[in-house]
Parts: C-alpha cells; structure tokens; sequence
C-alpha cells in the first residue's frame, strides 16, 4: 500500500470527464495545483473526497479522481460537516465560490468555522456570478456594473478575510491563480493545518469579469499592488522590496526604505498573532484608492483549536467508559416494567 | 359517613391548571401508577404555545389527559370523566370536554377576584358559586391553603411551599381511585436524591392529599379501575417520540451502522433529538445543525460517508430541507426524514396536531423527485415505523419519510417491548474495494431491486463522483442526453414502486373482509376509528377499519381491499390528503371525512358519521 501510493502522480487524480469551463478560465490552474500537490501529501487517493455546492468552480470534483459531491448551492459546507463528523480519518476538501460560499451558503460557512471541522475550503473568488452570466456578486466591489447591476451595484461587498477571522476560523490564506508556486505552498499548508483552513483564491473569469484581480496579478503592478506575507518575516513589497508596512500603534503606515526607514522597525509578520492578523484582514482598500495599502496574499492566521469531530469523538468515548457500550435490550426494557400473566 | 367503592371500566381525566403548576409531572406520574397496575392507558398532553404565559390567563393553561381502564383503551379519550382544575382559567378552557355528570374538582385559591379576572369571567362571577356546573359534581378543596398547612413547619418560602401544590392534587386522586403510591414515593425520592428536605416536603404533601380525602367528609365515592384483560407480556410506557428515538438506535443496531442524527430544534420534533442525545454509549452521534438546511446536507454527508443519515423536523423545516432531499433523491443514498407534523400553514399550530403534510412529503420537491414514505398510527408504533423506515432507507438506497405527528409524538400507551433479537433483520453491505484490473465501477449500476451500491469513501478503486445534475444511467456521469434523463426519471420511480415487493401486505384491523363500508385511515386517526368501529360493530354495523402504514408505494393489495367494500370513508386531520392519492391511483369515489383544528378526532365523531353513512 505504501509503495503504491508513493508512485501516484498528477495524472492519478485526473478523471476521464471533458473540463467544462472557459477557455482561459482562472479555474484550470487551480485544478492543475490541486493535481499537483495531492501526490505529495501521502493521502491514499480512496480517503480523499472533494465536496462543493453550486457554481462554475463546484463542478471541481467532476474532475478529481476522487470520492467526490457536486451537492447543491450553498451547502457543501454543511455536507462536508456530517461527512467529516462521521468519518474523520477523510481528507475532505470543500470547493466553493464567491456566491456559493459567501451569499446562499454564508451562514454554513460561519457556523463551519467557529466548529472547527479539520477540512480544507478553497473559496475561488472571482467576484462575480459566472454561472448565471454575468451578475454581481457578494465579493463585487461597490458600483460594479453587471448585467443585474446596470447603474453599478449598491451592495457593500463582504471582505472574505475579515469575515473568516471574525467568525474565529483557525486558518486563513490568500492566493491566486496566476501564482502556481504561491498557490501550491499555501494548499500544502491548508492541508497541513489541523482544522477548517481557508483559502481564498483570486480567480479570474475572463468571460464576466475579465481582469478583476489584474494589478495584483500582472506583472507592471504586481509588485508595487501585493504584499506577501510570512511569518518572521517583515511586511515587504514594491520594486525591489523597497517599501514596507510599519504599525503605527493600531494603524498600518507605508514606509519607503529608500529614505532612511529601516527594515528593522518593520512589522515583522506572526500568523499566530490573532490582533495583528485582524489588522492585516483590513487591508483592502480599492487599489484605486490614492494612498491604499497592498493587498496581502498567504497565511494571515493559524491557531490550534479542538475540531468538532474529536471533540464529538471524545464524548462517545466518554459515555462508553462511564456507562460501558449500549444495551439494546436494557434500552428498550427501559426502567420500568410490568409483566401481565 | 360511609364511603362507597364504585367499579368503573374506563376513566379520562383531565388535569389542567397554569404551565407553572407541574400539571405534566402530576398526569404522567398518575399515568406511570396505573400503567404498572395493569390498566390499560392512553394519554395526550396539551400544552400552551408559550413557555410561561402570564399566569392565571387562558393562554397558559397547561392539560393533560389520562384515560385509563379495564378494558382495551386506544385513545385518551373524548372528552373526560374527571376534570381536575388548578384555577378559573383551566375550568374555562377544559369544561367542554367534560361529560355530563362528570367530576370537577376546583383548586378554590385560583378562583379568587384576580384569578376570574384574569380567565376573563364577567365582574362578580364565579362559576362554583353562581350554579352553571350544576350539571356537574363540583369538589372544591383550598389546595394552596391544604399544601401552607402541610408545610407551616418545614422552614420553606411560600413560593417554593406553593410548587408543591401538585402533589397534594396527586395525593388526592390517588385516593380517589384507591391506588398505591409507592411508585411515586420511589420517584420522588429519585428526583430529589440530591435534596432530602425536598423528598420530606414532597412527601409530606402527597400523603396529606391522600389522608384528606380520607378523612374529610365531603367525599363519598371511591371508585376502582380493575386491571385490563391485556396481552400477555412484559410491558412498559412509551411516549411517541421516544418510541421513535428506541427505534433509530434499534435500526443503527440491527444493521451494524453508526447513526447520525441532523436536526434543528423545532416543535414537536425535539424530544427525538433529547432522546438521542443521552445515548452516547451507543456511538450516536447527534449534530444541532446550524439551520434546517444544514441539517439535512450534513445528514445526507454523513449517509455518503456510510452512516444510517436521519434527519427530523416539523413541516416548516421540512419545507426548507425539501431542496436537499431533492439531492438525496438523485444520488440515491439512505436518508431518513422525520417529519413530526404539526398544524400548518407557515408557523401555524406548533403545539397543535395535525395529518396536513402527507402531499409535501410526496410532492413536496421540484422535478419528480419520488420517495417512500411510511407512518406511525400510535405511539408505540413509532418504535416500529422508526425502525422500518431505517430498514427501507439503507435496503433501498432512497429517501424515506417517517410521519408522525404531535399527537402520538407526545402521547403514551403501554408496550409489549421487543428484545433485540426478535426485530426484523437489516441488511447492508457496503460494495467492495476493486483492484486496477477490474472492470470500471459503475455507481450507478442496479440490482434486481433496482438499487445502486452504496459505495463509501475510503475503498480502494471505488473513486467516483455524485451529484444532483441529472447523470448517465450506470455510470453517474453528467448527461443532458434526453432520452437518458427520460430513462432516469422512470428509473427512479421504478425504484420507489419496486418497494412494494419488499413491504408487508395491508390487512384488515377490524370487521369483515367484504361490506358495506370500509374506513381508511393513517397515522394518529388510530385510536379513534379503532374504537368507533369497535362500538359500531357490537352495535351491529356493518364496518371495518384498515390502517394504512405504507404511504407510498401503497402495499400491492390496497387496491383490491378498496374494492371489497361498497362505500370508503376516509377520516383525516386535513382537507383531504391521503385521499386524493388514493383516488389517483385506484379511481374510486372515496369519501372525506376532515377535520382541522389541531386537535385529534373524537371516536364519537367517527362513530357518528358511520352511523349517518350506513343508515
């Protein structure tokens, strides 16, 4: 068994369906990494399960050689719930989107967090609804013009980071899918990471919303638009790292190095450190913005929290050790009976 | 004075007062007495909507009905013998369903002004003074005043005194109906293990009710209600929702799997969850979802994952469940839905009974998107439904509904229990792991029953993937080809009706195989036809009774009972549902007998309309 699964390679984990979205789709180099670094993580391919809900990024188990459940809109992360409760020894990955995760399936997505199941959650994030051509959705930028949104939308869009840390999730990462190698690093993390890992993922739909994430992607603004962020290491970023983030306080300031600013004084990022991670989740101004902060990508936050499937675990264990394992027959005799002759 | 001791055959009772009364701990301690002498009983427990309505009001009435007996006893009975009330409120409220000639005994502290007031009885009224119960026996007894004395040296606060008033109600009746109280002696004693001077008061209060019937002069009749001519056997009380919890874990048992139970707290589907929650030691594992909606997925997650998945609500949860169990329609995966039905629309009747969900767990998702569904008649009988819809949901790989409703879900009766080994076998195998050179899996590949293999993550070389967009027939891939949509339409529905092989036949409860009428009924109308064709057949009526458990499929040979009978009258808490599926499938004109108003038919009711059809 070992021997086998050493052997196992992308191709292993790709199925024999036709991929269904979008020539030039953000989508397929998410399934690529995915593909990727599955092979690496020693998980025998039967123990894996791929779950989503309803979207262009949920028909991503079609396309996984794995156990997988293209569920309905909203609810992977409920299903993955009782899937991961009951059989915890799973690898259990729920793919969403911005819509699916956040607008029909919000409240399953909190109440996931603050449980703690050990899943992992790609959210991929293109801000839009692409299924459905083309409306805005949850993630859209205030005055987005779609097509249910012709005068540009009026709804205040959710920040996915704040939200995850304010509804206590235990992991929280930002990547893209322009970056392979940065997204690759940050899936074996999630799925290092002991409790419910989010990841949410830049995505570009190049149909309904062609070059949303472009200043953080392409390479004239990439530098001076996104910050990576690793733990002791300080807040970096622009042409040749010449800028960086001080904390001022509570207040995030942009120091330029190149005049007599030190690295030293820089705020030296720590993804344990819940305090600092809610400020970091604050950085998303609209890079139009004149003076905004860039847009941080990789781990914010990782905590050690209990799971609620060990924690659930744990009880049954406890009950069996205090009142040995069920009697059905005691059970159904109950306490009191009579006998008629 | 002398007192006499008079034999009756049957008793109903009605104890009623304020929710804060402990009127539920008096009838169901009265209830456990009477069962383990051997009486025959049924109960029905009536509770307000609110949790503390303003005390003394309408609203807060708290009832609970006790009908107990010599002979076979079905239901809690129309109306009451016996109506016990704590203050003018319960008097108000109760007194139409008291017999005439019957027994009132008034609790006199809670009809003071106040108290009148508060039951809204016009200035200056009160009904034990101004002659309306004359047809009636009004006892009057100062319990407030009895229980103070009782206690006047026990060192306890009014307040707390006055929480023990229920016992000497108890005491009393215990008198009255010349019972031994040692069974509630050894409750209390249990209950309050932890605070001696609570057993002492308790006590204390219990005895004093009972030597005041003793000793005061005002009464002079006793009566005695023998033990019934019951089926041989070793018995305990059940309430419907606990019978429904026991049969659960019984399925989870028989078949070897781990139950998951979904649930969102709701009226009157939580006590399942209650239940199920303190039996850890038999691996269950309950999950209070977020929402219904959560409830149900995680539910269905699990049931992928190889647990017995059940899942239970009211019909406003099952509303919101309906998408997902559209979903567990299309992956063909065992689900049990409980739906504890209550009065509907919307919030409708909470604390309420009703039958009026039957179409939505038949119809009740979009696309045909077909289940079986199965209900339970009373509430011992939920142990079984329970248990059969389990044994359908993983022997079919389908969705199963469980109807029941408020209530048998919260009423009791005596029960036969089984032992374990006696239940019906459950069969389940998991398919097996494949090795590379096998020929591909299929999921969707069908057995002689039409079912597909229940395939669990975590075998080898069973890889593949579900979901809820239409897939190719065998190998569950994605298909938008329409004659094989067409093909997995009829296929699916074949695989509902194909469970009609597997499911007993229905038989006749009651009266003769042939005739002139037949009564159809389902669920909770149990007790009241079986009572009403009872009498109606010692009277000379030609009428039986067939009850029908198996919703959908019908059993085979339903139709051909239907035809046997000249007329079939079909009772129902609803406007007419079983009914109308009824007419679709067999084309006879059956006729409606519907009542809504939350409450259960009275078999006086079914009675007299058999009477009326059969004149």
């Amino acid at each position: 068994m070992e021997t086998q699964q050493a052997t196992l390679s992308a191709k292993d984990f790709v199925t024999d369906q036709d991929v269904r979205w979008c020539p030039g789709c953000g989508d397929y180099s998410i399934l690529k990494q995915v593909q990727t670094v599955l092979p690496d993580l020693g998980i025998p391919r039967e123990n894996i399960v791929f779950v989503s809900g309803i979207g262009c990024s949920s028909r991503f188990p079609y396309y996984m050689e794995t156990f997988g459940m293209h569920s309905i809109h909203g609810r992977a992360a409920a299903v993955a719930s009782g899937l991961k409760a009951t059989r915890p020894e799973l690898s259990v990955w729920i793919v969403s989107g911005d819509g699916d995760s956040m607008s029909i399936g919000g409240n399953h997505l909190i109440h996931l967090l603050r449980r703690n199941f050990d899943v992992n959650l790609l959210i991929f994030n293109n801000e839009i609804y692409g299924l459905t051509k083309g409306q805005y959705s949850p993630a859209s930028p205030e005055g987005k013009i779609t097509k249910s949104s012709p005068m540009g939308s009026i709804d205040h869009p959710f920040n996915p980071a704040a939200l995850a840390l304010g509804a206590d999730a235990t992991f929280f990462a930002r990547s893209m899918d322009r970056d392979p190698i940065h997204l690759r690093e940050i899936l074996k993390r999630s799925n290092a990471h002991k409790g419910s890992s989010v990841v949410e993922i830049y995505q570009n739909c190049n149909v309904f919303n062609d070059g949303a994430f472009e200043v953080f992607t392409e390479k004239g603004t990439k530098k001076m638009e996104t910050l990576f962020v690793e733990t002791g290491k300080p807040l970096l970023f622009g042409e040749g790292q010449s800028k960086g983030i001080k904390l001022d306080g509570f207040t995030p300031r942009v120091v330029d190095l190149t005049s007599g600013e030190s690295a030293n004084d820089l705020w030296i990022h720590d993804e344990k450190d819940r305090v600092k991670a809610q400020i970091l989740s604050r950085f998303f101004d609209d890079p139009k913005k004149e003076d905004h902060l860039p847009r941080p990508f990789g781990i914010f936050y990782q905590e050690e929290r209990f799971c609620y499937e060990d924690a659930l675990n744990a009880q049954i264990n406890d009950a069996i050790k205090a009142k040995g394992k069920g009697d059905l027959d005691a059970l159904l005799r109950g306490k009191n009976t009579w006998t008629i002759n | 004075m002398s007192t006499t001791l008079e034999t009756k055959k049957n008793v109903a009772i009605m104890f009623a007062g304020d929710s804060g009364d402990g009127i539920q701990l008096t009838g169901t301690q009265f209830t456990d007495t009477a069962a383990l002498l051997g009486n025959d009983i049924s109960t029905f427990p009536n509770f307000p909507a609110e949790i503390r309505a303003p005390q003394g009001t309408l609203a807060g009435v708290s009832g609970y009905q006790l009908h107990f007996g010599s002979v076979e006893i079905f239901t809690p009975g129309d109306g009451c013998d016996v109506l016990v009330v704590m203050n003018a409120a319960a008097l108000k409220a109760n007194l139409k369903g008291l017999h005439t000639g019957g027994i009132i005994i008034a609790n006199t502290d809670g009809f003071d002004i106040k108290n009148l007031k508060l039951a809204k009885y016009p200035d200056g009224v009160n009904p034990l003074k101004d002659g309306s119960l004359e047809k009636f026996k009004v006892y009057e007894i100062d319990v407030t005043k009895m229980t103070r004395t009782a206690l006047a040296d026990s060192g306890m606060g009014t307040k707390e005194i006055d929480r023990s008033k229920n016992m000497f109600v108890l005491g009393f009746i215990y008198w009255m109906y010349n019972r031994d109280m040692s069974n509630s002696i050894a409750f209390l004693q249990e209950k309050f293990k932890k605070r001696p001077d609570l057993i002492e008061a308790n006590l204390k209060v219990l005895k004093a009710g009972y030597n005041y019937g003793e000793t005061t002069e005002t009464f002079n009749a006793r009566y005695e209600v023998k033990a019934a001519k019951m089926q041989k056997g070793e018995y305990r009380n059940i309430m419907g929702n606990q019978a429904a919890a026991l049969g659960l874990i019984a399925a989870a048992n028989k078949s070897n799997l781990s139950l998951f139970y979904g649930t969102y707290p709701i009226t009157p589907a939580s006590d399942i969850l209650h239940e199920l929650a303190k039996y850890k030691n038999f691996g269950i594992k309950t999950f209070q979802a977020e929402d219904e909606i959560a409830a149900v997925c995680s539910t269905i997650g699990a049931s992928f994952g190889g647990s017995l998945g059940v899942t239970a609500s009211s019909g406003p949860g099952i509303a919101l469940k309906g998408e997902a169990i559209g979903l567990a329609t299309m992956l063909e995966i065992p689900l049990v839905i409980c739906n504890i039905q209550r009065g509907g629309p919307s919030t409708g009747l909470p604390t309420k009974t009703e039958q009026a969900d039957l179409l939505q767990a038949m119809y009740g998702r979009n696309g045909e998107g077909p289940v079986a569904i199965i209900s339970a008649s009373t509430p011992s009988d939920c142990f079984d439904t329970a248990y059969e819809a389990c044994r359908i949901a993983v022997e079919h790989m389908t969705p199963v509904f469980f109807l029941s409703d408020g209530y048998i879900a919260n009423g009791s009766e005596p029960w036969i229990f089984p032992s374990a080994k006696d239940l019906k076998p459950i069969k389940v195998d998991y398919a097996k792991a494949r090795n590379p050179e096998d020929a591909k899996f299929l999921p969707y590949k069908r057995d002689e029953k039409l079912v597909r293999p229940w395939a669990i993550p975590g075998t080898k070389g069973l890889e593949h993937r579900v979901g809820g967009i239409e897939k190719e027939n065998e190998t569950g891939n994605i298909s938008y080809d329409p004659d094989n949509h067409e093909l997995m339409v009829n296929l699916r529905a074949q695989k509902i009706e194909r469970i009609a092989d597997y499911i007993p036949l229905q038989e006749i409860d009651n009266g003769p195989a042939k005739g002139k009428l037949l009564i159809l009924g389902w669920g909770s109308t149990y007790g009241s036809i079986k009572t009403a064709v009872i009498e109606a057949l010692s009277e000379g009526y030609e009428v039986a009774h067939a009850h029908v458990r198996y919703l959908n499929p019908f059993p085979k040979n339903l139709g051909q009972i239907l035809s046997n009978y000249d007329t079939v009258l079909m009772p129902e808490i609803n406007s007419g549902q079983l009914i109308k599926m009824v007419r679709d499938k067999y084309l006879i004109p059956a006729i409606g007998f519907n009542k809504v108003k939350g409450m259960p038919f009275t078999s006086t009711e079914i009675k007299n309309k058999i009477v009326e059809l059969l004149k």
